[in-house]
């Protein structure tokens, strides 16, 4: 089962707070996405769909039901499960989150080191794909301070990519970027997903990605209120 | 520097690349640790040169055992002590030969400046109690009102030290008696005077009119050879009734002395604070300047932190950035503080100094300290959550 479906959710519920200013977040969701695929989650400010990104991504504890991932059970997961579970993913933050007293290389390289190959050379030549791929070949030396902010987020994809990660998780990855670059990574993930079948969760209010998407999940006062495919000619 | 940082620790030297992309912060943060180190030095080199001056003295000297009496802190101050003690002190098997020696403040008027020696009255038949340097010009204090003066003596200066000779010597009056100066030696200036002068203890006891030869400052004793200085020290003790006596080999008298100038004497317990004080401010500095990069990256190491970095990885950074702010602040602090100390020691004519075992503890320091400010502000990474960059 989590060969096929690297993620598995079922009966999600999350709360913020705590005493009386508790409120539930998260309403009974289930979801299984299938290895390779492109999902989409939609819905409004305030509908849950970071919430259950950042459940998946090992980025906040499980409080309530149950989430697999690529196999293991994420509810009363340890530091050392959830921060090995994070080193097989990949994360693309709407805020690029570069470093920014490394350079484009040196940053797309970190998502290499976290594996401890030890082998700079190595790293190097893998980062410089990785930039080359995004269009960045000629910037790898530059600091982010003194790249625009597509070529940030650009960076920031290269730096998710590099260490062949299998699942993505996106946050709004194509709002710094112009149409043709916007498109161009999710095409990228596409491709990902149909090569190495890498798997892409990404939210987003981009409608102009909706075409390439997999299967579109749409949310609403924290709950599931459709889930659909498009069909394509 | 980037690359051997990279070799040494296996990984980007992500704290050394932080440090140095903010450069004014980062030569502020070295400046504010060399500052610290300087204060510590300065502070540090002040005690080294007071330890150096109390134990001046006991190097005129050679003896094994010290009777002083029990107000006598260091060998240049305390009541007298009867000679009756030296007699009977020599009744032990093991005790071979004594003497007393007496201690006293004189002055030197000068045109520019009165010179205040700290004297001292010694048997000049006795050489076995002078140290190997002071033992040929023993002949010389046979003379009667002659002394030989302390070629340092502060205020003195060196070409008319250098003309004291038996040839050319000068001559000053102390109450009303002509002292000649025939020989220098070398003292050094301390806290408590200019310089020091030695003369016989007749020529002592003339100055000295209120002094008697039947109770000197201190009594000296030597041992048999291969004889235990403390334990005759201790049997001296049963011995001698009157048990108001500090009766201490000499290597004990002088750590007691020095323990007692440093820790007790309020100058001691100021320059002690005084590295601490340096410490604390190193150690706040330091923890600033961490904490602030800290604080500045949160959302960086938060980033790290989803990417599967884990904790010990923060802690690396945090501890590198110590220790670089460490070694690189040491520098031009070691080089300052060795500045100043000579220009203090020009001043003062106080023994200062930068030593090596100075330098190898205030950088032992630093590191420690700074580890420690880095230890404190990596408390700020539990902030960094990585939920919260979505």
């Amino acid at each position: 089962m989590s060969d096929n479906h690297p993620i598995n959710v079922r009966g999600l519920n999350h709360w913020f707070g705590t005493g009386e200013a508790r409120k539930q977040a998260i309403f009974d969701v289930d979801l299984t996405v299938a290895r390779g695929s492109l999902t989409v989650l939609m819905g409004p400010s305030g509908s849950g769909k970071t919430t259950v990104l950042t459940l998946m991504g090992c980025l906040r504890d499980v409080q309530d039901g149950s989430i697999c991932l690529l196999g293991h059970e994420l509810m009363g997961a340890g530091n050392a499960l959830n921060e090995a579970l994070r080193r097989r993913l990949g994360f693309i933050f709407q805020a690029h989150n570069l470093h920014g007293s490394l350079t484009a290389m040196q940053n797309v390289q970190m998502g290499l080191q976290v594996h401890g190959l030890n082998d700079p050379e190595a790293e190097r030549q893998a980062a410089r794909h990785a930039l080359s791929l995004v269009g960045l070949a000629d910037r790898m030396d530059y600091l982010p301070g003194n790249l625009s902010g597509g070529q940030k987020q650009r960076v920031a994809v290269a730096r998710a990519l590099v260490g062949n990660p299998d699942i993505v998780f996106a946050d709004e990855p194509t709002a710094a970027l112009d149409k043709e670059s916007g498109l161009n990574v999710v095409a990228m993930l596409k491709k990902l997903g149909e090569q190495r079948g890498t798997t892409t969760v990404m939210v987003t209010h981009d409608n102009r990605i909706l075409e390439l998407a997999d299967r579109i999940v749409t949310l609403e006062d924290g709950q599931i209120v459709s889930d659909t495919s498009p069909v394509r000619d | 520097m980037s690359r051997l940082l990279q070799w040494l620790f296996g990984r980007l030297p992500i704290g050394w690349l932080q440090l140095t992309h903010s450069r004014a912060r980062f030569a502020a943060a070295i400046a504010g640790v060399a500052f610290a180190n300087v204060l510590v030095f300065v502070q540090l080199g002040i005690m080294n040169s007071m330890a150096t001056a109390t134990l001046k003295p006991y190097e005129f000297f050679t003896a094994d055992i010290m009777i002083s009496a029990s107000d006598a802190n260091s060998m240049t101050e305390g009541g007298n002590v009867a000679r009756q003690w030296l007699f009977q002190a020599q009744a032990d098997p093991e005790v071979t030969l004594g003497t007393g020696i007496f201690v006293g403040n004189t002055s030197w008027p000068r045109p520019t400046k009165t010179l205040g020696l700290t004297s001292f009255g010694i048997d000049p038949t006795l050489p076995d109690f002078l140290s190997p340097v002071l033992k040929p010009k023993l002949a010389t204090l046979q003379l009667k009102d002659s002394a030989i003066l302390d070629m340092a003596t502060r205020g003195l200066p060196r070409d008319e030290a250098a003309a004291i000779r038996p040839q050319t010597p000068a001559s000053f009056e102390v109450t009303g008696k002509t002292v000649t100066l025939y020989d220098t030696f070398q003292g050094g200036g301390g806290f408590g005077g200019d310089g020091y002068m030695i003369m016989s203890d007749q020529t002592f006891l003339s100055l000295f009119p209120a002094r008697r030869s039947a109770a000197p400052d201190h009594i000296l004793l030597k041992v048999t050879p291969g004889a235990d200085p403390d334990a005759v020290a201790g049997r001296l003790r049963e011995l001698i009734s009157d048990k108001s006596l500090r009766i201490r080999s000499y290597a004990q008298a002088k750590a007691e002395d020095l323990k007692y100038q440093q820790t007790k004497r309020p100058t001691g317990i100021i320059f002690g604070f005084g590295v601490i004080i340096g410490v604390l401010v190193g150690i706040v500095i330091v923890y600033q300047v961490l904490s602030t990069d800290v604080a500045d990256h949160l959302s960086e190491y938060a980033t790290f932190k989803a990417m599967g970095y884990p904790q010990k990885f923060f802690l690396g950074i945090v501890f590198e950035e110590a220790l670089i702010l460490a070694v690189f602040g040491f520098i031009p602090g070691v080089l300052v503080g060795t500045g100043l100390l000579f220009g203090m020691k020009k001043a003062t004519n106080l023994p200062l100094a930068m030593t090596w075992e100075m330098a190898v503890i205030v950088l032992i320091g630093t590191l420690v300290a700074c580890s420690l400010s880095g230890a404190i502000a990596t408390r700020r990474l539990a902030a960094a959550d990585p939920a919260d960059l979505f």
